[in-house]
């Protein structure tokens, strides 16, 4: 029913009226919409999301140079890297290979952003499935998937994404993978824990009284109402990803070129050279960071428009 | 009190199990089976075998894992591919380090963290406040390896103010009885020991430090800010207590379950972040062990040392858990 209302009232208090709000999910996510528009602090991460998206999506275009590419290899001796500003043509300067810092952080940036998103949408994924599974069935499905669970959960994430890249190899695909897989734990708790509080809700009974059948149950009516907490940890999770896909490739479990333009590997090698040109571990250090700050501020003003405890306001 | 941790100590069997189980099936998953891992890509296939021999890697998987978990039992783990020592040595060694940096990032965390919560709670809506909230802002979702870089360029390269790398200065002829240096420096009565050996700490410790500090302000903060508008506390204030005593007895003891819990559950934060601090601070404790572990693969190390955490972190948890009765009286442990 809310679509009848013209857009310009959408602007209003109307949708948190609870006469109005037709309980068919859009009322929630477009009240959170709506609260979210005026939040600075989700304008500021999505303004900050916005820009490293767009410079992930035309990388080719806005990059001087390819990725891997060492267009400085003849202006670097061993004892001095050209700063930002040093030569023509290489704005932020070059790395200790001659490769093109700007050019570097930007392919950086669809690494990062690629491996952050893949993985994320692997561990939530994952997380879904083993969190249905277990607030679905409930019972013994529910035990045993949440004792696994428990077991990941009793290492730390940065070990366990470790020890699945240890088997799968050195390669951003590993990275993916073993960051998606150590964060599944995390979603499938999540999503058992509110489907659970869920369940003895009114319009569940009211759906069992009506005969229908678990599995639409679940699907169509738990599952949609329990999504809210685990969207907003799937955004506070992209910055963990990002952070993490860093501190892996970071280590040195990237494989690939050394040269290959990834924020965390340009960290990596830029400790040699802390003491002569720090720039080259401030800027992607920086970057690394500043993505992880937008996906923390949308999240957490996600958190905030979708709790009820603020809704009323 | 003694039943509930003999309880929660049979609860941990099964994870510990399980864990187990998962450990035993990542070795035999590694490219190349355990006996590669063991010789290096390049063995012969003969050597392979004689490997797969001599450690029963070609008996069948159940059999295999009896025999691991037997020794696991008797408190063997293994010996290290990359030292050829026993695993539970090596970290013998090299755990005081760890705990070391462990101690001083979690004093910088905790001694700041909480007064600054309290602070902002109290001041909400103020400069404290909005500083505080977005210093834990930027305590988050800076990576603490490039925190570390920051540090180590302004405090040691730019400004020479501590050392940028180690333990202690090599030149100094320190006697060593416990593997904790500044400990051993004030045993012995070694004073410039010890003191060399805390200024080695504090960067490092900084480091580790600040993702746990943004953590605990943001706890403490919330969780004062809840309490300070309670019932009990304007009783209090209408009885007349003096202000000191509200605050210190009434609220910030209230406050302080959530705030104990959080610290409690930030000990895998701290040891993934230690694998990266020591690594930027060339600090020879565990996390710098483990991380040459990963490359080596020597998976005795990384095995012994998943174990090792699981049961530390449960533990933790059993302490912080029963610290709730002691904390707060209302609290009784079931």
């Amino acid at each position: 029913m809310s679509t009848i209302l013209p857009p310009a009232a959408a602007g209003s208090d109307a949708p948190n009226d609870p006469a109005i709000d037709t309980g068919r999910g859009a009322g929630l996510w477009r009240s959170a919409f709506i609260r979210l528009r005026r939040n600075p602090q989700a304008i500021t991460g999505a303004v900050i999301i916005g820009v490293f998206l767009l410079v992930a999506l035309f990388a080719p275009l806005l990059a001087p140079y390819g990725g891997n590419d060492l267009p400085g290899r003849t202006e670097i001796t061993p004892t001095s890297i050209p700063g930002p500003g040093d030569i023509d043509g290489f704005p932020l300067g070059l790395d200790r290979f001659g490769g093109d810092v700007l050019s570097k952080l930007i392919w950086g940036a669809q690494a990062s952003l690629l491996i952050g998103v893949v993985s994320t949408a692997l561990g939530l994924a994952g997380g879904m499935l083993l969190g249905v599974l277990a607030g679905g069935f409930g019972g013994w499905v529910d035990s045993l998937i949440m004792r696994f669970v428990d077991i990941l959960l009793s290492i730390p994430n940065l070990l366990l994404a470790v020890s699945i890249a240890a088997v799968l190899g050195q390669s951003s695909y590993a990275i993916m993978i073993a960051i998606g897989v150590s964060q599944i734990p995390i979603f499938a708790r999540l999503l058992r824990s509110t489907m659970l509080s869920q369940r003895g809700a009114d319009y569940i009974l009211a759906a069992q009284t009506l005969g229908l059948s678990r599995r639409t149950i679940t699907m169509s009516h738990l599952l949609p109402n329990s999504m809210g907490p685990v969207i907003v940890q799937a955004t506070l999770t992209l910055a963990t990803a990002v952070i993490d896909a860093a501190a892996l490739s970071f280590l040195g479990l990237g494989g690939g070129l050394p040269q290959t333009a990834e924020w965390g590997r340009m960290l990596t090698y830029a400790q040699a050279e802390l003491g002569v040109a720090p720039q080259l571990a401030f800027l992607p250090g920086a970057c690394i960071a500043i993505t992880a700050l937008g996906f923390t501020l949308l999240g957490e003003s996600l958190r905030e428009a979708l709790d009820p405890k603020t809704r009323t306001k | 009190m003694l039943r509930v941790i003999g309880k929660r100590i049979a609860l941990l069997i099964p994870t510990l199990f399980g864990l187990s189980v998962l450990l035993f099936l990542w070795v035999r998953s590694l490219p190349g089976g355990p006996a590669t891992a063991l010789l290096g890509e390049k063995a012969t296939p003969e050597a392979v075998a004689r490997v797969n021999e001599l450690y029963g890697f070609d008996r069948p998987l159940i059999v295999q894992y009896f025999t691991y978990i037997g020794k696991l039992l008797q408190g063997d783990f293994g010996v290290s591919i990359s030292t050829g020592r026993p695993v539970l040595e090596e970290f013998a060694t090299r755990f005081p380090a760890t705990l070391e940096l462990t101690i001083v990032a979690l004093i910088f965390a905790i001694g700041v963290g909480i007064p600054l919560g309290y602070l902002a709670a109290r001041h909400y809506g103020r400069l404290v406040d909005h500083g505080s909230v977005v210093l834990s802002l930027i305590g988050i979702t800076v990576p603490v390896f490039f925190l570390a870089f920051i540090l180590k360029y302004l405090f040691a390269i730019q400004w020479s103010l501590l050392p940028p790398d180690g333990r202690q200065n090599p030149r100094i002829n320190a006697t060593h009885y416990t593997d904790f240096y500044v400990l051993d420096g004030l045993l012995t009565g070694e004073y410039d020991a010890a003191w060399d050996a805390f200024l080695h700490l504090i960067l490092p410790g900084l480091a580790l430090g600040t993702i746990p500090l943004a953590i605990i302000v943001r706890i403490t903060r919330a969780s004062v800010l809840e309490v300070q508008n309670a019932d009990f506390v304007r009783t209090a204030r209408a009885k007349g207590l003096m202000e000191r005593t509200i605050r210190g007895s009434f609220i910030l003891r209230n406050a302080m379950l959530p705030v104990i819990t959080t610290i409690g559950l930030q000990l895998g934060l701290l040891i993934s972040g230690a694998v990266l601090t020591e690594t930027v601070f060339a600090f020879n404790g565990i996390g710098r062990f483990l991380r040459d572990a990963i490359f080596g693969l020597d998976y005795p190390v990384l095995q012994g040392f998943i174990i090792f955490i699981a049961i530390l972190y449960a533990l933790i948890n059993l302490i912080v858990d029963l610290s709730y009765s002691v904390i707060d009286p209302r609290v009784r442990v079931q």
